[in-house]
């Protein structure tokens, strides 16, 4: 009797090393720093089960502004970025704090506004846009965030030769995310500047009959790429290098990219892949 | 208007569907609230206590600094504790940032003046009256510490419910430190500011419902506690 017991012991330990070796293989979790408008939209909440079920490795995201997102991955807070200021990221990288960006899908940017159009923008190009919203004074929410929508939206302006018009009181600098932006431009009746992923989102939340309607796309000016930003290794040895490795390298795949083509709201996709 | 009586209902569907994701965040908001306050009235009771019961040199200036504490705002709060355990930070290599274990030391932080100034003004209200009595009694030193600690249990129920109330409706620490990953240290509140964000307010204001429901739940297990003692 004794000794069966005692083999049966040691067929359990046995059993259990077993499983803790195997709990130990499983890959560690990858952390990233991204926007609010890839969160926002719902595309990482689609993605992350489906990159668990390809490379076994959990997804996990803090949704922050694009400033905030390149500070973490500078202080080497997460393992990877996935952010849309292409500007900023190239300054990132030159700088030290990256090594690599890969271009994985983009959309545009458009500029909405009520119904009513008070300052006559509709059809038109950006820059004649922000003249007429600039001339007749009406309001215009500004992210104000540092973000890559709020960078954008600087550039435009700058593209349009107007001066940057902070501190005038019909320009709203929320300080928030997009859709907040959005209902604070619909709150007051003015016009803003938002990518397109959020607006069809925006769009699908008020039952496709949103008080913000599209008013000028199409502006060459207006494309918005998203990059995954792989981390100096030197700089951040205790990161999950390779699991950021993976990530850029299954998202640019042919599987990632065509995730990426699937995913729809209202039957419209809202990103575009365009790895190379 | 009406999202907040759709989000009465929400509420309703949320806790009884058994919505994982609230439930997540609800998890996270009671493992890190408790964790918070086991912490901070563990330190603060008793340092509470001898800022009540003992004179020392400088007294008053600490009795100010405590006071002045009250009012940390918690993303400064969230600020500094992102400072020091920030891969870069002092405590670095802790692997506490966007953690639970992370906001329930900025938490702790942020509750540990409520705590101490709270049970020092108990603990001088009791004093003066017992010790009168208690000395004419006969009493001996030991017995005079434990009475009144004893004494001022209502007073340390009080600072119980205030520092709970601040540390369970903040958001200025788990956005900060947290990150309000999903799953992981999303809490209620983070929940709430990240719906109407999103502009979903139903959402919030039923996050919100729930979050007065464990708050009410927390409350009415004190006050039986109350009135046992």
């Amino acid at each position: 009797m004794k000794k069966t017991v005692a083999l049966f012991t040691v067929m359990v330990m046995c059993g259990m090393a077993v499983l803790t070796c195997r709990a130990q293989e499983s890959r560690a979790p990858l952390m990233m720093a991204t926007t609010t408008s890839t969160d926002n939209t719902g595309l990482l909440d689609y993605l992350a089960p489906l990159f668990k079920k390809d490379t076994g490795i959990e997804l996990r995201w803090t949704a922050v502004g694009t400033g905030k997102a390149l500070l973490l991955g500078q202080n080497c807070d997460v393992d990877v970025l996935l952010v849309h200021a292409p500007a900023a990221e190239k300054e990132f990288i030159a700088a030290g704090y990256g090594i690599s960006r890969t271009e994985v899908m983009y959309n545009d940017f458009i500029l909405i506004g009520p119904d009513a159009d008070p300052a006559g923008v509709k059809g038109k190009g950006v820059a004649e846009a922000l003249a007429a919203i600039m001339d007749r004074q009406t309001v215009f929410a500004s992210r104000g965030d540092d973000s890559g929508t709020h960078k954008m939206e600087l550039s435009q302006w700058k593209r349009a030769g107007l001066a940057m018009p902070e501190g005038e009181g019909w320009y709203l600098e929320v300080g928030q995310g997009m859709l907040t932006t959005i209902n604070v431009a619909a709150e007051r009746g003015g016009y803003t500047l938002t990518d397109r992923g959020t607006y069809i989102k925006y769009s699908a939340d008020h039952k496709e009959n949103p008080p913000l309607k599209i008013m000028v796309e199409g502006d060459v000016g207006l494309k918005n790429p998203y990059s995954v930003v792989l981390l100096n290794p030197e700089r951040c040895p205790k990161i999950n290098i390779s699991g950021a490795a993976a990530f850029a390298r299954w998202l640019a795949d042919k599987k990632g990219q065509g995730y990426v083509k699937g995913f729809k709201l209202m039957g419209r996709p809202l990103f575009f892949p365009n790895a190379k | 208007m009406e999202f907040i009586v759709s989000g009465f209902l929400k509420a309703l569907v949320l806790l009884t569907s058994g919505d994982s994701e609230t439930y997540s965040a609800i998890f996270a908001t009671l493992r890190v609230t408790t964790a918070s306050m086991a912490a901070s009235l563990l330190l603060g009771i008793p340092l509470g206590f001898l800022l009540g019961h003992h004179d020392f040199p400088g007294k008053r200036q600490v009795r100010i600094v405590v006071d002045t504490l009250l009012s940390l705002p918690t993303v400064f709060v969230g600020l500094m504790v992102y400072a020091f355990i920030s891969s870069r930070g002092p405590f670095g290599g802790m692997g506490l940032l966007f953690t639970l274990p992370g906001i329930a030391i900025g938490q702790a932080i942020l509750a540990l003046p409520i705590v101490i100034s709270l049970v020092a003004t108990a603990t001088q209200t009791t004093d003066s009256n017992l010790r009168t009595t208690l000395i004419s009694l006969g009493a001996a030193r030991r017995d005079l510490l434990l009475t009144s600690l004893w004494e001022t249990r209502h007073g340390i129920i009080t600072a119980v419910l205030v520092a709970y109330g601040r540390v369970m409706t903040e958001v200025g620490i788990s956005m900060m430190v947290g990150g309000n990953i999903k799953w992981h240290t999303r809490t209620i509140t983070t929940a709430i500011a990240l719906e109407t964000n999103k502009g979903l307010f139903a959402m919030g204001i039923a996050l919100g419902l729930v979050l007065l429901l464990i708050a009410f739940s927390v409350t009415l297990g004190v006050t039986f506690l109350r009135r046992r003692s």
